[in-house]
């Protein structure tokens, strides 16, 4: 009744407003069709939340709050595995895949734009609230070096490789380890779908030996590790282990420039989910994956960069509210990343809010009638807090 | 046959005089309730009689006791009021029960005890009263009293206009805030039972008696018959004006729901950010519906970007908590706003504290309301 009551009463209030936004809503269209046709110097709601360049090579500070356009063929071949879930199912929904350019992504920018390749690897962190975007930034990152012609090595989230693992195998290599052939082979399944055209420039530099009838020699093509490790999924951690070490070593030669990316980075250091047969848990470093990719993550190498993010969504045992990289990595993590750059990714602010929900409003994606009003964004506004995620998930149920 | 009364004997009228016990012995026979049949009929349960005496002695008995309980009290029995008896009795009877009219009460008897009608007649067995025998006495002589007073008015009027002294001019009294008695007091009043159409008619003639022009004297008996509605209840709060500090107004109340306690600041000029126990709401209330019990109130006064809250709650469950603050930060908004607002709040339900608590597991039940399941053998 509490409900009805105050219906009733708002109702009342806002008449005059239903009047009102019956009469914009219709208005908009006309109005942008007049904007073009008289070119009056006001701002259509387009230039406010989007932006015709697409690459990201040239986003600047004017760019910040708009959303640029991914073509779809693009989205297939640069990101086979790193977007979120819920963004995919956006870029299903709306045929189009928009991601929003913001400050800590252009900041990004501007310090790989200035790399020097000479030194070794500068190590970028990513970190911030839940939900405020990281994922998001460090694609828009990705996809920036992938016009550039770098080789992503992307691991879209380490913390799959660290909890609800089946199959676990005493590594081959080294008897210590483990493995993990699930993991490992789809990862190298999506690894080649980003990176086709290296696979075959990238010669390998040693001879391995998989098993007493099939070896690699000296000199092959890096594909061919790779395909050794997606067919025969006994060998496919041990075929990552191979192609990262490999890239490491040759990265400083200067064929290719090479970004790591890792997403969920504190999984690679804290506790697992895993146990042996015996019940006795795993540490992380009895994984042969995250083994190797530790090495990775180190700062020994030069010719690329390293961006990082950390995520405590799929993490296991840290408490919600952490989000700080002290907090998430552990004491262990922070001292072998040490000398890194932290950027934090906050929340919207009010521009980008606005040109989020215009977005949303562009593609029809928010039927209420109030959400058009300065009334229903501010509503918007407290209730998601100018958080990303939040707002996302709001929108869905409008 | 009479139908079959207690002892066997047949039932005694009411009234009914005896006059072979000789002339000075008239028994004066109270008038007799019929007799409660054996079969148990709760509905017809009358009214016990108390005789005089009875009711006569009670009252000594109170004022007795009233002195004795001020004594007992170190209070000065001369100057011991009503609300002076009800607070020893409750601090000397301290009772747990939930329902007030079940604890130990100690008021005077004319308050307790029913009110009876007098015996209305006389030794002779005539009636006082000249209307005693429609049965209805006092709802009568009343009616008869009212329309007696239509008719000197008209008259009045009319020798008025016959002397061309009439003047047009009808004082119109305020009856708002004012209201007719309902049937239930009326009948308290007149110590019968009415019916309906009989209640509409004194009504009626009461209001008749009003559109006339009416002197001192009516006026007073028509009065007699209205009773103020007190607009009181609406306005119960007492809302602290705001108070300063560094320089920022703001307003400090709070606020209870289902044992989670809150304390909301609401600073009169910010820009929306609520931050509760430290944390903001956004990481301390992960659910939308506890953060739209927060936007709440001020959506409903459309102030959603205008103000700044810091609160502490604690205890309670992670809803009990959201609707604690929003209880809080609702009545911490009412210095801040207008008297209208404040009104509209209470109506919209954001100003009443929301009483529902768990209720208690009773034995021979599964739960507060759920029974064992029924096995037919």
């Amino acid at each position: 009744t509490m409900l009805k009551g105050m219906t009733r009463l708002i109702s009342r209030v806002h008449k005059l407003d239903a009047g009102h936004f019956l009469h914009t809503g219709s208005q908009a269209p006309q109005n942008l069709a007049a904007h073009l046709d008289n070119q009056v110097p006001v701002e259509s709601p387009r230039a406010v939340s989007r932006t015709s360049e697409s690459d990201p090579a040239k986003h600047g500070e004017q760019h910040e709050g708009q959303h640029y356009n991914i073509p779809l063929q693009d989205l297939k071949a640069v990101f086979p595995h790193g977007l979120p879930p819920r963004f995919v199912m956006q870029v299903k929904t709306f045929n189009e895949a928009c991601l929003m350019v913001r400050k800590p992504a252009l900041e990004l920018l501007h310090y790989l734009k200035n790399t020097n390749f000479a030194h070794p690897a500068v190590r970028y962190v990513l970190y911030g609230e839940k939900g405020t975007g990281k994922t998001l930034s460090l694609c828009h990152i990705i996809h920036f070096c992938a016009k550039q012609d770098w080789l992503i090595l992307h691991i879209p989230d380490a913390h799959l490789w660290v909890k609800n693992c089946r199959n676990l195998l005493q590594s081959t290599y080294n008897k210590q380890r483990l493995d993990q052939p699930l993991e490992a082979s789809i990862w190298l399944k999506n690894f080649k779908t980003a990176n086709e055209r290296f696979l075959s420039q990238i010669k390998v530099q040693e001879k391995y030996v998989w098993n007493k009838r099939e070896s690699t020699e000296k000199g092959s093509p890096l594909g061919e590790v790779v395909e050794q490790g997606i067919t025969r999924v006994r060998n496919a951690t041990d075929a990552v282990g191979i192609v990262l070490k490999e890239l490491k070593r040759q990265s400083s030669s200067g064929i290719f420039h090479l970004l790591v990316a890792v997403d969920g980075v504190n999984a690679l250091w804290g506790r697992t989910t895993l146990k042996r047969e015996d019940k006795s848990p795993i540490a992380p470093e009895e994984l042969a994956l995250i083994y190797n990719l530790r090495k990775m993550v180190k700062n020994d190498w030069h010719g690329g960069a390293i961006v990082l993010t950390l995520s405590q969504t799929g993490s296991v045992f840290k408490p919600r509210k952490a989000f700080l990289p002290q907090e998430l990595l552990g004491k262990e993590g922070f001292d072998t990343l040490d000398p890194f750059i932290p950027i934090l990714v906050s929340n919207y602010n009010p521009k980008e809010f606005e040109s989020c929900i215009q977005y949303y409003l562009e593609n029809n994606w928010l039927q209420h009638e109030k959400a058009h009003t300065e009334d229903g964004k501010k509503e918007l506004l407290f209730l998601s807090n100018t958080n990303p995620g939040q707002l996302e998930r709001l929108c869905a149920y409008l | 046959m009479w139908k079959g009364g207690e002892d066997g004997k047949p039932p005694r009228k009411a009234g009914r005089r005896e006059p072979r016990l000789g002339p000075h012995s008239w028994i004066l026979r109270l008038r007799h309730t019929t007799v409660v049949s054996t079969k148990k009929n709760i509905a017809a349960l009358r009214r016990e009689t108390y005789t005089l005496d009875f009711i006569k002695k009670q009252i000594e008995e109170f004022n007795i006791g009233k002195r004795h309980l001020a004594n007992m009290m170190g209070e000065d029995p001369e100057t011991f009021t009503q609300e002076d008896i009800d607070r020893a009795i409750a601090y000397l009877f301290p009772s747990g029960l939930f329902e007030k009219r079940a604890r130990p009460i100690m008021k005077h008897p004319e308050q307790i005890f029913p009110k009876q009608r007098a015996i209305q007649w006389g030794e002779d067995g005539r009636p006082f009263h000249f209307l005693f025998y429609t049965g209805k006495p006092s709802y009568y002589s009343l009616m008869h009293e009212a329309y007696g007073k239509i008719l000197d008015v008209e008259k009045h009027q009319n020798q008025l206009r016959a002397q061309g002294l009439f003047s047009e001019k009808t004082k119109t009294k305020d009856l708002i805030g004012s209201r007719w008695l309902i049937k239930e007091e009326l009948e308290e009043i007149l110590v019968e039972k009415l019916s309906d159409q009989d209640y509409a008619q004194f009504i009626r003639l009461l209001e008749r008696l009003l559109t006339l022009q009416r002197g001192g004297a009516e006026e007073e008996f028509v009065q007699r018959f209205r009773r103020s509605v007190t607009i009181q209840s609406k306005k119960q709060l007492i809302e602290p004006v705001q108070y300063d500090e560094q320089g920022m107004a703001f307003s400090r109340s709070e606020g209870r729901r289902k044992s989670a306690e809150a304390e909301a600041v609401v600073y009169a000029h910010g820009s929306g950010r609520v931050s509760v126990n430290g944390t903001d709401y956004l990481l301390y209330f992960p659910v939308t519906q506890d953060r739209e019990q927060l936007m709440f109130p001020f959506h409903f006064l459309d102030r959603l970007g205008k103000h700044d809250v810091a609160c502490t709650v604690s205890g309670g469950g992670r809803a009990a908590q959201a609707g604690a603050i929003r209880l809080a930060v609702a009545r911490a908004l009412c210095t801040l706003v207008t008297e209208e607002e404040v009104e509209w709040m209470r109506q919209a339900g954001l100003l009443t504290a929301d009483l529902r608590v768990r209720e208690r597991k009773k034995p021979g039940q599964e739960g507060a309301r759920r029974k064992f399941t029924w096995k037919k053998r």
